[in-house]
């Protein structure tokens, strides 16, 4: 949940910088937000160790100033959650954006309103139904996280194993019938999703 | 008083190089499309930046290259109608009329809003989406959405292309009216004869990204003033030759 208010939060402004900007080194960054999507988890949750473990790039600072680390706790799965299914959003709101007549933009800039007034009163508005279907794959997403989760943190019972991990250790340890149930669960929920998303983002088009 | 333009703009496919003045009064620019007509209005309205140029408004100035003048298009104050009339989808008539107003002081509004309404006899489909409301009242929610907050000038493209022909007369009195109510320079880009012809004051002839001619429609169409002009207009509008060389 809390991975995805983030996922919403940042996937809007990004996409927007994407859609509405020129700058250089545009495609380079819509690449590095989209590469999540297709890198094996555990790659992406190797980058995730390097860049915050105890010893990573950013980790270590975070470490030697509160002698804390992200590894193994549940913002570790949510932060997991967080760059897995950021992709996701990025690509459904940009594609929102750009759908948006640069014409209603114009009229709303001719007509005194600011950047921001229009974003918020245009932009926002008329890219709502892909904002939320955005909002709702990312989330789907983010629920069925698995490798990268796995790999920064762990799977500590009632601390930091998600759903998809327990469904892992249920099959490891032959305990069918718990884990029949929680697989179908997590089919239905996640087609109920989809069936969400697609309800919206057709609305779009 | 009135607005001056000089603009020049090298997209590599295509050179624009104009330069006229106005004043409170209605100056078509005539032309074919891609002669750099409505290139000319998002020049002026901050929307596209120029090579080079000059433009000012009742002697503000909002873009001069030689001083690094570029005032934003939100503060440029040109009430502007698009094309293809581009109403905010997600907001009624009144919303879409409300919104050019917000820039405005609060107090007395709604009464503009009220006024608007029935200047543009908008009264009955006020709380309408654009979606369900016909080309002419559409284009009359766009006058009124870029009057409302009392621009300098205004800015109008081919507004009626769109329309059938009892509606584009109607909204040529209508345009009349505002000429005579909100005494404002307008410029009309059309690449209708007829409606360069019967409302023009003034009338500048794009051909190919340049000016050919400015005058008053006699003038343009009755005395050309060169052999360019004359071949132009013979070939363009040949009903309009054939009286000429009667």
């Amino acid at each position: 949940m809390i991975s995805t208010l983030f996922v919403v939060a940042v996937g809007i402004c990004v996409s927007y910088v994407l859609a509405r900007k020129e700058f250089r080194g545009r495609e380079l960054v819509d690449i590095l937000f989209t590469l999540p999507l297709v890198l094996p988890p555990t790659v992406t949750g190797y980058y995730l160790i390097v860049l915050f473990g105890r010893n990573g790039i950013l980790g270590s600072y975070l470490y030697d100033l509160t002698g804390w680390s992200i590894m193994f706790t549940w913002y570790a799965a949510a932060l997991a959650s967080f760059v897995v299914s950021l992709p996701l959003m990025i690509k459904t709101t940009r594609a929102a954006f750009e759908s948006i007549d640069r014409n209603l933009i114009d009229a709303s800039y001719t007509l005194g309103h600011s950047e921001f007034v229009t974003f918020l009163r245009v932009v926002l508005p008329l890219a709502k139904k892909g904002i939320i279907a955005g909002a709702i794959l990312s989330f789907a997403r983010a629920l069925g996280e698995f490798g990268a989760t796995l790999m920064v943190a762990g799977n500590i019972p009632g601390k930091t194993n998600t759903m998809p991990i327990t469904i892992y250790s249920l099959a490891n340890s032959g305990e069918w019938s718990q884990a029949n149930f929680l697989v179908i669960f997590f089919t239905v929920m996640s087609a109920l999703f989809l069936f969400a998303a697609n309800r919206f983002s057709k609305r779009i088009l | 008083m009135g607005l001056t333009v000089r603009l020049r703009k090298d997209t590599g496919k295509f050179l624009l190089d104009v330069a006229w003045e106005m004043e409170n009064e209605i100056l078509v620019l005539f032309g074919h499309s891609g002669s750099g007509k409505s290139m000319t209005l998002q020049l002026m309205a901050g929307l596209m930046e120029p090579d080079e140029g000059y433009v000012s408004s009742n002697g503000r100035v909002f873009y001069d290259n030689a001083t690094g003048i570029n005032i934003k298009p939100q503060e440029r104050r040109f009430g502007y109608a698009f094309q293809d009339r581009v109403l905010f989808p997600h907001m009624t008539v009144r919303e879409n009329i409300f919104y050019g107003l917000l820039r405005s002081k609060r107090d007395g509004r709604e009464e503009k809003v009220r006024h608007m309404l029935e200047v543009f006899h908008l009264e009955e489909i006020e709380n309408k989406r654009p979606s369900e409301i016909s080309g002419g009242q559409k284009q009359r929610v766009t006058l009124a959405r870029a009057l409302i907050g009392r621009p300098d000038a205004l800015l109008l493209d081919e507004p009626f292309s769109a329309l059938d022909n009892t509606l584009r007369i109607e909204m040529r009195q209508l345009v009349m009216r505002i000429k005579k109510e909100f005494d404002i320079p307008i410029v009309l880009v059309t690449h209708d004869i007829l409606e360069a012809y019967t409302m023009a004051d003034k009338v500048a002839l794009y051909v190919g990204g340049l000016i050919a001619q400015t005058g008053t429609p006699g003038e343009i169409f009755y005395t050309p003033s060169s052999p360019d002009v004359d071949f132009y207009l013979a070939l363009n509008f040949p009903f309009l030759a054939n009286q000429y060389q009667k």
